[in-house]
């Protein structure tokens, strides 16, 4: 294989480990080696779908010798329910739905994408409002997708008191979520042109208070498993995955950058109003579990300090200020006008009946979610349904690389290497 | 960026900002070297197939439209009066790539291809393309050669058809295990 560029290289850096680790055979399955193969003592064992440290419904078929790993096999799809077809179906306005389900954690982050890209195939202008609160909403969805990976990762090895911490906070997120759009998840709240409705009254103290408590309790968890030996000693060193290996894997967000590439979308291909605000890219250098968590760390204060940010653009804007692009081809007229205006009756019949039409074209759109790059690729032929969608779903190419990091991995650090790729069973089925 | 050296180059489109590069199938893994090695599309974000099948058949022009009637460009006009452009065949495969540097450049390589028409498998110079492009053949039919482990990974093992495809019967799921059985 040619060597793969590597994005800016820090001088001195170090590689984890030399050449490639990829199996060369087929890069997702980790063969038994040759003078293993038709050993008697090794035993094949299958791990999960339904086991309570697979994140949701993943198999590995695992070979063991004792109680190292030296087959491995990834086999999914048992959530598979056909999100891309069902939304060929759909008029491009109930569509937005479906994206928000693939991956219940970061629900705001898939709607998202997908809203971008009809807004690009239709040129529509997003107020600016509409583009900080979308920019607030996603950075909380961030922190609760992160918080949601740290519980459960610290679950799997046995640092069960982390998951209730790490869920009060996520239940405050969820708080705001509810304000905001009157329920936890699943939110539905961005639309084709901008937000479903304005932003409530009162959402901006409450957001306030999170952000300045959200910092404090980070420091509390790392204080709960930063010094704790168990921890220390079943993260570090483990899971491997070099700067080259994770490329050539397709490796995106945290994992990637936890092996030292300086990647993020938010600021190496701004999207909304990411390039107006402050904010550091976290990596690390060693690409093993531990340093997957730090990165999981570093980001949540980085998103408190973005939605900061947020706010305080947010409360320079006039009450009332437009959320949602005034154009009535595509947009919902304001309830109150159906009583009084003829025409706007007709717009709201023709958008709900029969959805509105996107230009012929293809497109892909791609933002940094929580997992990575989330990209979904679009084609409309014209009408009120799109004709192809298909999401690139991050947690569906982390878990490519399973293979990869179980180099001579033993069955219980399988658990921890596993969980730290961050993967949502959801998004990988679709 | 120039791309007029690529191998086996058949179009190339700019439409909404993004280039796509529409090269000839049997040349794809030279063109997909190319890009890689002398380009530094070092990042394959996703492999994607698209049934065309019945593009254009149907009238897609609005239930009022008429060309003269309405701005046909305008957002969320009605009156496409147009049939889309033809395909030149029913399938397309498109590999989105990205380079690893400032600018975060991104190009869609593009090729056409009939039904059972070989595609070869881009595993050697991407190797995340491995369940992609599983996907593609479990889903959508696309005949995917030299790939090391061509399965099934969505559905079953032994499910019949391909999903994903523009023929596929939506809602006729035979019922298994029925009480007759």
């Amino acid at each position: 294989m040619a060597t793969v560029e590597r994005h800016p290289v820090q001088p001195g850096k170090q590689l984890i480990y030399e050449g490639t680790r990829i199996p060369p055979r087929c890069p997702t399955i980790l063969d038994v080696p040759a003078h293993l193969a038709g050993n008697e003592d090794i035993n094949q064992i299958n791990f999960g779908p339904n086991h309570p440290s697979t994140h949701g419904v993943l198999r590995l078929v695992v070979d063991l010798d004792g109680e190292l790993v030296v087959g491995l096999r990834a086999v999914i799809g048992y959530l598979h329910t056909g999100f891309e077809k069902t939304m060929e179906q759909k008029s491009w306005w109930k569509c937005i739905t479906y994206p928000e389900r693939i991956d219940y954690l970061s629900f705001q982050t898939n709607e998202l994408v997908f809203v971008l890209a009809i807004e690009r195939l239709l040129a529509l202008e997003v107020p600016e409002k509409a583009t900080w609160m979308r920019m607030c909403l996603l950075e909380l969805n961030r922190i609760h997708s992160h918080l949601v990976w740290l519980g459960t990762a610290c679950l799997e090895l046995g640092a069960i008191s982390m998951f209730w911490y790490t869920f009060r906070e996520r239940d405050q997120i969820l708080d705001l979520s509810e304000m905001v759009c009157g329920t936890r998840m699943h939110t539905r709240y961005f639309q084709a042109g901008g937000l479903a409705e304005d932003i409530p009254t009162g959402f901006y103290d409450e957001c306030w208070k999170f952000v300045e408590q959200m910092p404090k309790a980070v420091d509390q968890y790392e204080d709960m498993v930063d010094r704790n030996r168990i921890w220390l000693e079943r993260t570090k060193g483990l899971g491997l995955l070099s700067a080259d290996d994770a490329i050539a894997l397709g490796q995106s967000g945290p994992c990637l950058r936890a092996s030292g590439v300086d990647w993020d979308l938010r600021r190496d291909q701004p999207y909304l109003f990411y390039d107006r605000v402050y904010f550091t890219v976290c990596t690390r250098e060693h690409g093993d579990v531990w340093d997957r968590y730090k990165v999981h760390m570093d980001e949540m204060r980085q998103s408190v300090r973005i939605i900061a940010q947020c706010l305080e653009q947010l409360q320079k804007f006039e009450p009332g200020a437009p959320w949602i692009a005034d154009d009535r081809k595509v947009v919902l007229p304001p309830r109150e006008e159906l009583h009084t205006s003829m025409e706007s009756l007709i717009h709201h019949f023709k958008i709900v009946t029969e959805g509105y039409r996107v230009p012929e074209g293809e497109i892909y759109t791609t933002i940094e979610s929580p997992r990575g790059e989330m990209g979904c690729y679009v084609v409309s032929d014209g009408g009120a349904k799109p004709w192809r969608v298909k999401f690139r779903a991050p947690s569906f190419v982390a878990l490519q690389a399973t293979a990869t990091c179980m180099h001579e991995a033993l069955i219980a650090d399988m658990i921890a290497i596993a969980g730290s790729l961050d993967t949502v069973m959801g998004e990988v089925d679709r | 960026m120039s791309y007029d050296a690529l191998p086996g180059l058949v179009e190339t489109r700019e439409a909404f900002g993004e280039t796509t590069l529409v090269v000839d199938p049997a040349r794809l893994l030279e063109a997909a070297r190319y890009l890689r090695d002398e380009l530094g599309f070092s990042f394959l974000s996703d492999v994607t197939a698209t049934d065309y099948l019945g593009w254009g058949d149907q009238a897609v022009a609005g239930y009022i439209g008429t060309a003269a009637g309405r701005d046909l460009n305008r957002p969320g006009s009605h009156g496409l009066a147009h049939r889309p452009v033809r395909k030149p065949k029913r399938f397309s495969m498109s590999y989105h790539l990205l380079a690893l540097r400032a600018g975060a450049p991104r190009v869609r390589l593009q090729t056409f291809v009939d039904d059972g028409e070989p595609v070869e498998s881009v595993i050697p110079i991407w190797p995340t393309a491995d369940w992609h492009e599983r996907e593609v053949w479990d889903l959508m039919g696309i005949n995917i050669v030299n790939h090391p482990n061509r399965v099934r990974i969505l559905m079953d093992e032994d499910w019949e058809g391909h999903p994903l495809r523009k023929d596929y019967p939506i809602g006729g799921e035979p019922v298994r295990f029925s009480g007759e059985e």
